[in-house]
């Protein structure tokens, strides 16, 4: 992978974001995962990691639709008549994470059925008049 | 686990009203209240000579009143400098750390009396400065840009315990119907009024104004209809702790000086203190908190006790669905079971194991900071029998618990208390 002289470090990680990207790393002695990536095996203490491409792939674990947003969200345009929703994601390749859950009826969360198939999305927003790139996760 | 090297007991302990103060009081003027309450409540009186140190439990005064360093600000109000004054932070859960360490310390031998504090002014700042604070406590880099609130991380909990366990809405209106109704009985709660109270009057507003009467014909009725707003689902407004301003106030000693204060010291039988990883996607598990299993244990552990020897538990119930988390992962229901019990009435003050009889984070509020020793406050009174109006566990207990949990259950505190 490209990716493979970038240092483990969050800005790295958050870079591939930008670049549509989700990465992760693997520990080479154990084989532990991370999403996000980290640099230390906080199951064996190696640092004896490698970047991983991840599929974007999975299963939605846990959800909400939010009414009352963080100030980012409100910014959006979110809001009582508007609500966005916070998800957290099961990868195929066995990590969880978190990110906004688009393409579904926020207003109507009965009808958001936990166990089912997401894929990643990367979500663009204007910020001080820079592109940014957040994770998010839409049903397949 | 070990032992204390030596016993520690609660000798007194205070609060001040909770509810929205500032600008009527701050910070400062809430400590003194809670310090004033808590040493007339010391049998046979205490003053800042008896205390060697200041432990002072606040989550971030810095965000809530621009205010870091409290711990010599708090110690100087009640005449307690230049001994040692320091502030302990973990969210929610700071005044329990502050509690656990001076256990400890006393424990130690370093010190034989120490004040602890739990302060915390949040009205200082409007409601959405308030909860872009709260969620300082969860993850900033990775949860909070993909939108999550601090009411949103307990929803993303409670939606895995519902499709897991068969949790409703219904199950969480009862633990805030039931807190309601203890916080009635708490001259000391932000909320003395029940959820049917509340209702009532709504109802009453509406006559006089001209309006439609609503239908409601119980509290299930009103906590369904569009007057208790959705803030997460499946949270609603009614399923979320207050936003407090408060302080609470205990004089920890050990045992060779505990019978100088009072006769009926509360001994701290155990303590235990958990973690766990800040992002609730960093985890294996969404619908345990392990942090609370892990203090549980230990606290457990030290005392010599289980989950069924504890007759009465002040849990932290900052929304409703942590409660019914609380009461599995403390050990007192199974996985899954607590509905059950929620809905038999078991945690009700008349119940088999009296849950929150202070009205919880719900109704007696929840200063963030100050929420794990106004915890203790309420199991001191209790083991003496003398929680004010009708909220008096009838057969007087004698072993009880606290559970004071930071973040979205990154930190946990747990303590054993017996008198």
């Amino acid at each position: 992978m490209s990716e493979v002289k970038k240092p483990f470090t969050i800005e790295s990680y958050l870079e591939n974001i930008q670049n549509k990207k989700l990465t992760g790393t693997k520990c080479k002695d154990c084989g532990e995962m991370y999403v996000p990536i980290r640099k230390l095996c906080k199951k064996c203490s190696s640092t004896n990691m490698e970047w991983i491409e991840m599929s974007g792939e999975g299963k939605l674990a846990a959800f909400t639709s939010i009414t009352v947003g963080t100030p980012l969200f409100v910014e959006r345009g979110y809001g009582r008549n508007k609500p966005y929703c916070f998800s957290v994601v099961t990868l195929k390749e066995g990590p969880m994470i978190s990110g906004q859950l688009v393409g579904v009826d926020e207003s109507k969360p009965e009808t958001i059925k936990i166990g089912m198939s997401v894929k990643a999305t990367f979500l663009e927003s204007e910020s001080n008049g820079k592109t940014r790139v957040d994770l998010g996760f839409e049903p397949i | 686990m070990g032992k204390l090297a030596r016993k520690v007991a609660i000798v007194g302990a205070g609060m001040s009203k909770f509810g929205v103060h500032y600008p009527k009081k701050r910070n400062p003027d809430l400590w003194v209240d809670a310090w004033l309450d808590a040493v007339q409540k010391t049998d046979n009186g205490i003053g800042p000579k008896d205390v060697d140190a200041c432990y002072v439990g606040n989550f971030t005064s810095d965000l809530f009143n621009h205010q870091g360093h409290l711990g010599p600000q708090i110690a100087d109000l009640v005449g307690l400098c230049p001994k040692p004054a320091s502030r302990f932070e973990g969210a929610c859960a700071s005044s329990g750390i502050a509690l656990r360490q001076a256990i400890l310390a006393i424990a130690s031998g370093a010190h034989d009396v120490i004040a602890v504090a739990g302060v915390e002014c949040m009205t200082e700042q409007p409601t959405v400065k308030v909860t872009d604070a709260l969620a300082a406590a969860s993850d900033a880099l990775f949860e909070y840009p993909a939108g999550a609130t601090f009411p949103g991380l307990y929803a993303t909990v409670a939606s895995a315990h519902f499709k897991e366990f068969g949790t409703t809405e219904e199950d969480l209106m009862r633990v805030a119907i039931k807190n309601h109704e203890n916080g009635v009985e708490n001259p000391y709660a932000q909320m003395q009024k029940s959820i049917k109270q509340l209702m009532e009057s709504k109802k009453k507003k509406c006559a006089e104004r001209g309006m439609d009467v609503p239908d409601w014909k119980d509290e299930f009725d009103f906590l369904k209809s569009s007057s208790n707003m959705m803030i997460a689902y499946p949270l609603r407004l009614f399923d979320c702790s207050l936003v407090t301003d408060g302080a609470a106030c205990l004089f920890l000693a050990a045992e060779d000086v505990a019978k100088k204060y009072t006769d009926t010291p509360v001994w701290i039988e155990g303590t235990g203190q958990g973690s766990a990883a800040l992002s609730l996607h960093d985890r294996d598990i969404l619908t345990t908190f392990t942090a609370t299993k892990e203090a549980a244990k230990q606290a457990y552990q030290m005392a010599g006790l289980g989950p069924k020897d504890i007759q009465i538990a002040e849990v932290h119930d900052c929304f409703t669905i942590a409660e019914i988390l609380a009461m599995e992962d403390l050990g007192f229901y199974e996985k899954g079971k607590a509905t059950e019990a929620i809905r038999n009435g078991d945690s009700k003050r008349d119940g088999s194991l009296p849950i929150n009889t202070s009205g919880g984070l719900k109704a007696k509020g929840h200063p963030v900071g100050a929420t794990g020793a106004a915890h203790a406050v309420e199991i001191f009174k209790q083991l003496r029998g003398i929680a004010e109006r009708n909220r008096q566990v009838k057969e007087k207990p004698e072993i009880a618990l606290t559970h004071n949990l930071g973040g979205s259950g990154g930190t946990c505190v747990v303590n054993i208390y017996r008198v």
